[in-house]
Formats: structure tokens, C-alpha cells, sequence
């Protein structure tokens, strides 16, 4: 499906789809990109697109954005989820970095933000907490002020690859006195701080993509405050804004799906008692998207009115991530026995893996993609904003 | 429909709670896992000692004389405890076979070895591309004067880098997906030109691909009437399915206790996440599923223990129930724990990981529903 473009568009396409044809790394095409390529590995593409001018399509020309329009940013979404290149890291290129240029001071800007367009400083997110869920005002990690410094303490979890992180965006509490939103505030910390240690989780599916930080008496200047103290709920709720968005995955969605009709193709003959079954379910994942990719072109053409999308990311949200589930769950079942094993990337010693290579990561999509449902406002939390903020309930 | 259990069989239940209670906690569970072998002898001279390794067979061998049933109740266990040890394969599918199938002469040789802990064996019946078929079978075993010669590829099977003896499916006369023509044989895992490649499962067991490159099995390892493999592989998949249902209500039901447990004391947004409406109905569900499959294998379990025909086609049914109810709770489990449900470090996710391994074992609920539909 395509939005009609205009011609300009059109060669804007064509430009982005033979840029990507032409410059994204092979290196960077492994078996699960997440989880399989190094730190130096993953930023080649970053930096490609840095030297391209085209790292940051969110941000404004004066910050170092591209300038696109929105139909432009869409295509460019839709063109890097098609071809399946690895995005650049979001925690720096459309959390921190929108956060800092719409809310941070001069010297703030001028410090943080071209090093995260070259890549050279890498974040991840102080939001999550133990007992914190999705409830994210509920944090309790304490900054108080000590002169020029806060003094941190508290523990963050499920940080998403701080294991390669330079620098952390926290909440903290700041005023312990004020309504759990009230006394936020927004912090940029150094990871080399003393005080700052970092411990893996892994997950079920076998991998270390999140961590433990734990902060203990963290000396982190005031210069280093985003805003006004105790007003970090409101660039915490900005941020939240842009994780949500791009949330449908179409494009990655459409790549799985072709994959898995080839699976299918091979492993499932067409006498098996399950074929139809796997016929039939896989028509219903590809109407689903079609449909989410309708929706979402709607909502696009009418963002490019200038109409609200209003509660549009929710939606997207969770659509896009129980389609994923399911074409990963129906990818696992496709493999039959090859189900059974396990790759464990991380630190696993699972060094034959049985069946064709197409089937190697299946098991470890499947457990993986169960935390699309809950990360990000769970989709129970986001079915809550549709009822409050759409239907009125 | 409820079960009255015996005495004996309760005391057999209570004997095995005791044992896994005191011995298999999640954190020796982990380390059996993590360990070289990835599983653990001792425990297996416990499980032998305590009489669990005789229960299913008849009173001849030590056992119940009531197998479906006794093997119910232990794997039910097994499930609540997530016990990685290769009774299923033992015990269940090799000393069924043989109980089932073997000769006199084979019964007396090896049921007092299985129930005594000492030999661990392991069924080899899948192939690339049979999927679930019993009868898809390429592996074939040619006579060569008084032994059958076997070749060909195994694939997943669970428990062969641990196994003293493997059965395997090969081919005797036919074509590869003909039902007839396929044999069993008991093959020593230490025979010249049986090659293991092992790997790791995704419920912390091993498994293995196994080569058989003219490996010499005298003709008394045949086990069961020759050409009639598939039959017997048939019957034995009814009794596994029994089995593992019964291991996926076990793991169930911890899965529903600890996610009620979690969502009483958990507190979201200032209350706990029990008051919230839409996961009490959500837990609920759980609740139903867990009964559903409770109920399903209680009746799969009598009617194998009675032999009542049409067992099969129930015993498809079963699968495809239990197996869709216990992925629905395994997911719901994660999603209420959140984060923690993914992590490696609590239990959860393992009991997930097991309930996706026996969705798979002798075909998944998608197959044996269309499978319960085809069946007269």
C-alpha cells in the first residue's frame, strides 16, 4: 500500500530506497540485529546517515535535522522498516535529543547534542524502576541538592543496553513532599559518574539487551537539569510522546510476514493436517496489517492537514505489537521440532543449532517479541488512554 | 467425572511433593540446568528409591498396575516443579513401548533396569520434514542375516545425549510416508556409526540430531511387530499426550498461583493489580483454562487407563485444549508480571518455555486439532 505521492515525493522515495540499497552495511545484516552486533557494529549505520545529513529526521534544520516535510519523514520510516536496517539507537536520536533541543539551555544544546548525531555519545533510558511498571510516576530514585551537584540515589531497571550507554536520562524525585507527578525532575547523567553500576538481566528468550543501574551517591551537576527542577513529568510525558509514535511496525511486520510464507512453503507440506490452519491464520495476520497500514496512512494524510491524531499511537501500539507476537508465535510453530532449541545469544554455548538457518532465531523472536506488550505503557495501559482519551469513559 | 483417588495413589502424590519440595527447588533446578550434564543422577537415584521410576508399570515391575493414572499424578508434579530429569522419555515412551510391545524376554531384560534408575533412554521417531507424523519415516533397517542394519537421520530427540538406549523408527519395507512398513528398534547409543550432535532446548533439557550410518542391531532388538511401527508409535503418542498433559496442568497451576499471588501484592498506580477489572477477568480466564485442562486430562487419563476405543482421537483433542489454554495462561503469566515476566531470573518465563516444548512434543494443538477433526 502506498500514500499518493507527488512527484517530488515520488523522487524523494526513490532517492531514500537507492541510498539504502547502496550504503546500508552488510555487516549489519545478521541473524537478529538486536541482539547480534557489536556496539561498533550497530552505530556504521548511524554513521553513514550521520555523514548523509539524514540521522535525525525528527529534528529541526537548525539542530541538524534533514528539514523534511512529514510526508518525507513517513517515507523515510517506511523505506529504512522496509529494507529491515537497524534504527539508530531511539534513546539518543528521538527521546533525549528532542527533549534537550525543545527544553535544554544553550550550553546544553551545544554539549550533547551534535555528539549524538555522530553517534559519539550513546543513551539509554533512567525511566523504569523496580515496583515503578507502568505507573512511571511512581519513581522513587532521590536527587538532592548539594551545592553546584544532586546528589542521586536510587536504582533503575529494565535500561535498555546501558551496557553501552555513555550517558542516562533519569527521572528523579526531587521533591519527595510534592503529588507523585509534581516532583520530578529530568536529569542527565554520566555513566562514568562514580557511584553509577551497571548489572545485566537476562531474559527469557536468552539475551542481554536490558540492565540494572544502580546509583549510589551520584554527584551529578545542576548544569546537568533539563528544565526547571520538579517539571520533569512534562518532558518525561513530551518524550513518551515520540517513543509511541512509528509504534505500528509496519514495515518490519510485512518483512516477517514474506519470510514466514516462505517457511511455510518449505517446511509445510500441503497434505500436513495443519497446512490450512497455517493458511488461514496467516491470511488473518496479513489483513491485520493491512489494515494497520490503512490506518496508519490515514492518520498521516491527516497529520498532513494539520488534524490531531489524538490517541492514534495507542492504537498503534497495540495493533503493531500483537500483530509482531503473532507472526513470531506462528513462525515458532511453523518450525515443528526445530522449536525445541534455543540459541541463547547471550553467553549461551548452544554452538550447533539444528535445522535450516531461516528457523535458528525463531525461538528466540517468539519469547522475545512477549515484551512488546509490556514495555513502552503496557497494552492494557494503552487500551485505558483509548477509553479515557477517545471514547470519554 | 472427578477422579477418587486410592490411597496408595495419594500417598504416592504426597511422596513426590515431599521429595520435589525439599529437594528441587528453582534454585537446584538452575543449577542442574547450568550444569555440564544438564541433568542430575542423583536426583534420578531419588525418583528411582521412592519407587517413582516403577510407578506406571504393572505390579510385576513395582509398579501401580494402573499406569495412565500413576503417571498422571507424577508428572503433574514434575510440572509444578519443572523437573528437567528424562522420566517422560524413560520411563513413560521406552518403558511403555517395551511394557506395551516387548516380548517377554525384553520386558524381563530391561523394565527392572528403567525401574531401578539404571539406564536412561530416549525415543527417536522424528525426521527433517516429517513434521508430526509418526508414519513419515526415510530412516530404513535392511536384514543383513541375523541383524537389521539401520541408516538415516533423527531429528529432536529429547534426552539422546543423556540415553543408554534409544528406540528407533526405521523403515523395514514401503515408501517414506506409507503407514506400514516402519519397525522399532532398540539400539545402544554406543553402537559403531551412531553419530549424536547435541544442542540445548528451549526448556533447559538436551536434545539431539542423531546419523545412523549402517549401525547393527541383532534382530532381537526389534521391538514389537515388524512393518507395524507406526501403530505402536500411535498408541505410545496417546499415552505421551496423556503424560503431558498432565505435566502442562502441573505447570499451569503454578503459573495462575503465582500470577494471583503477584497481582495481590504488586501495586500499580497506588492500588494493587488485582482491583484493576480487566486483569481480574483476565485471571479469571486463567482460572478457566486451568480447570478446562484439568478436567480434559482427567478424562483422557481414565479413558486410557479403562482402554476405551476411540482413545485417540480424544487424546488429539486433549493436546490441542490443553496445549492452546496453556499457552494462553503461560502469556497471560508473563504479561501480568511485566518485566519480571521476562526475566531469566524468575520462574515464570521457565514454566512459559516448558509449556511452548510440549506444544511441540508429538505435534501441536493446531495439528492434533485438525487431527481430533479428521478422526472417526
Amino acid at each position: 500500500m502506498e500514500l499518493k505521492l507527488s512527484s517530488e515525493d515520488a523522487a524523494f522515495r526513490d532517492e531514500v530506497r537507492s541510498f539504502i540499497a547502496e550504503n546500508y552495511p552488510q555487516e549489519m545484516r545478521v541473524l537478529n540485529p538486536e541482539t547480534d552486533l557489536s556496539k561498533e557494529q550497530s552505530l556504521l549505520w548511524h554513521r553513514i546517515l550521520h555523514r548523509k545529513g539524514w540521522i535525525a529526521p525528527l529534528w529541526p534544520k537548525e539542530y541538524g535535522g534533514p528539514g523534511w516535510s512529514l510526508t518525507q519523514r513517513f517515507i523515510w520510516e517506511q523505506e529504512t522498516s522496509r529494507a529491515g536496517t537497524l534504527p539508530p539507537l531511539a534513546f539518543s536520536v528521538t527521546m533525549v535529543g528532542p527533549v534537550i533541543y525543545t527544553f535544554g539551555t544553550d550550553a546544553q544544546k551545544q554539549k550533547f547534542l551534535p555528539r549524538i548525531l555522530s553517534g559519539e555519545d550513546w543513551w539509554c533510558q533512567g525511566y523504569s524502576e523496580p515496583g515503578s511498571g507502568s505507573d512511571l510516576a511512581s519513581v522513587r530514585t532521590k536527587a538532592v541538592r548539594d551545592g553546584d551537584h544532586y546528589i542521586v540515589n536510587g536504582h533503575k531497571t529494565w535500561t535498555t543496553l546501558a551496557q553501552h550507554a555513555d550517558w542516562i536520562f533519569c527521572l528523579v524525585r526531587t521533591d519527595p513532599a510534592a503529588k507523585p507527578q509534581a516532583g520530578i525532575s529530568f536529569l542527565l547523567i554520566d555513566m562514568k559518574t562514580p557511584g553509577v553500576t551497571v548489572r545485566p538481566i537476562i531474559t527469557i528468550d536468552g539475551s542481554h539487551e536490558v540492565n540494572d543501574v544502580f546509583l549510589e551517591n551520584v554527584r551529578v551537576p545542576v548544569a546537568n537539569l533539563i528544565g526547571e527542577e520538579n517539571k520533569g513529568w512534562t518532558y518525561a510525558k513530551f518524550l513518551l510522546g515520540n517513543e509511541r509514535t512509528s509504534m505500528a511496525g509496519i514495515g518490519r511486520s510485512t518483512r516477517y510476514l514474506r519470510r514466514l510464507k516462505d517457511i511455510v512453503r518449505t517446511e509445510v507440506p500441503k497434505d500436513d493436517p495443519a497446512s490450512g490452519e497455517f493458511e488461514r491464520d496467516i491470511a488473518r495476520v496479513e489483513l491485520d496489517i493491512l489494515a494497520l497500514e490503512a490506518t496508519e496512512l490515514r492518520v498521516v494524510a491527516q497529520m498532513a492537514r494539520g488534524i490531531d491524531p489524538g490517541a492514534a499511537a495507542s492504537l498503534f501500539k497495540i495493533r503493531g505489537t500483537e500483530i509482531f507476537q503473532r507472526i513470531t508465535d506462528l513462525t515458532h510453530r511453523v518450525m515443528g521440532h526445530y522449536g525445541l532449541a534455543l540459541r541463547e545469544p547471550a553467553g549461551g554455548n548452544n554452538i550447533f543449532m539444528p535445522g535450516p538457518a531461516y528457523g535458528h532465531t525463531a525461538t528466540e523472536k517468539y519469547l522475545n517479541s512477549r515484551k512488546l506488550s509490556i514495555y513502552g505503557g503496557s497494552n492494557e495501559i494503552q487500551r485505558n488512554i483509548i477509553a479515557k482519551a477517545v471514547l470519554g469513559l | 467425572m472427578d477422579i477418587q483417588f486410592t490411597e496408595e495413589q495419594e500417598l504416592l502424590r504426597n511422596s513426590v511433593q515431599r521429595l520435589l519440595k525439599d529437594e528441587y527447588s528453582f534454585d537446584i533446578r538452575r543449577d542442574i540446568v547450568a550444569s555440564n550434564e544438564g541433568w542430575s543422577r542423583d536426583h534420578w537415584r531419588k525418583f528411582a528409591d521412592l519407587g517413582l521410576l516403577a510407578a506406571p508399570f504393572s505390579e510385576e515391575f513395582g509398579g501401580f498396575g494402573d499406569g495412565p493414572l500413576a503417571t498422571m499424578i507424577v508428572m503433574q508434579e514434575f510440572g509444578r516443579s519443572l523437573v528437567v530429569e528424562p522420566f517422560m522419555e524413560t520411563v513413560v515412551l521406552a518403558g511403555g513401548l517395551i511394557e506395551a510391545e516387548g516380548s517377554d524376554a525384553q520386558r524381563h531384560a530391561y523394565l527392572p533396569i528403567i525401574a531401578g534408575g539404571g539406564e536412561i533412554w530416549a525415543l527417536a521417531w522424528a525426521e527433517q520434514g516429517s513434521r508430526y507424523d509418526l508414519g513419515n519415516v526415510s530412516t530404513s533397517a535392511r536384514r543383513s542375516g541375523d541383524d537389521f542394519i539401520l541408516s538415516g537421520t533423527k531429528t529432536a530427540v529429547i534426552g539422546a545425549p543423556w540415553a543408554d538406549k534409544l528406540i528407533v523408527s526405521a523403515r523395514t519395507s514401503g515408501d517414506r510416508r506409507d503407514h506400514d512398513g516402519v519397525s522399532l528398534f532398540i539400539v545402544d547409543r554406543q553402537s559403531a556409526g551412531l553419530h549424536l550432535q547435541s544442542f540445548k532446548t528451549v526448556d533447559g533439557r538436551r536434545a539431539a540430531e542423531i546419523t545412523l550410518k549402517d549401525v547393527r542391531v541383532p534382530a532381537s532388538g526389534l521391538l514389537g511387530a515388524e512393518g507395524q511401527g507406526t501403530a505402536i508409535l500411535e498408541r505410545c503418542r496417546d499415552r505421551a499426550i496423556g503424560a503431558l498433559c498432565a505435566e502442562a496442568v502441573g505447570a499451569m497451576t503454578e503459573l495462575n498461583a503465582s500470577t494471583l499471588d503477584y497481582s495481590k501484592t504488586r501495586k500499580q498506580f497506588g492500588v494493587a493489580l488485582g482491583t484493576f477489572q480487566v486483569l481480574q477477568h483476565r485471571m479469571v480466564d486463567m482460572f478457566v483454562a486451568l480447570q478446562e485442562a484439568l478436567s480434559l486430562t482427567q478424562h483422557l487419563v481414565l479413558s486410557l487407563s479403562d482402554g476405551e476405543t476411540g482413545v485417540s482421537k480424544l487424546a488429539s483433542g486433549a493436546k490441542a485444549k490443553v496445549g492452546y489454554a496453556a499457552r494462553f495462561v503461560g502469556e497471560q503469566a508473563i504479561q501480568l508480571h511485566g518485566g519480571m515476566g521476562m526475566s531469566d531470573e524468575l520462574n515464570v518465563g521457565h514454566y512459559f518455555k516448558r509449556i511452548g516444548a510440549i506444544d511441540i512434543l508429538f505435534g501441536d494443538p493446531a495439528f492434533h486439532l485438525m487431527r481430533f477433526a479428521r478422526t472417526s
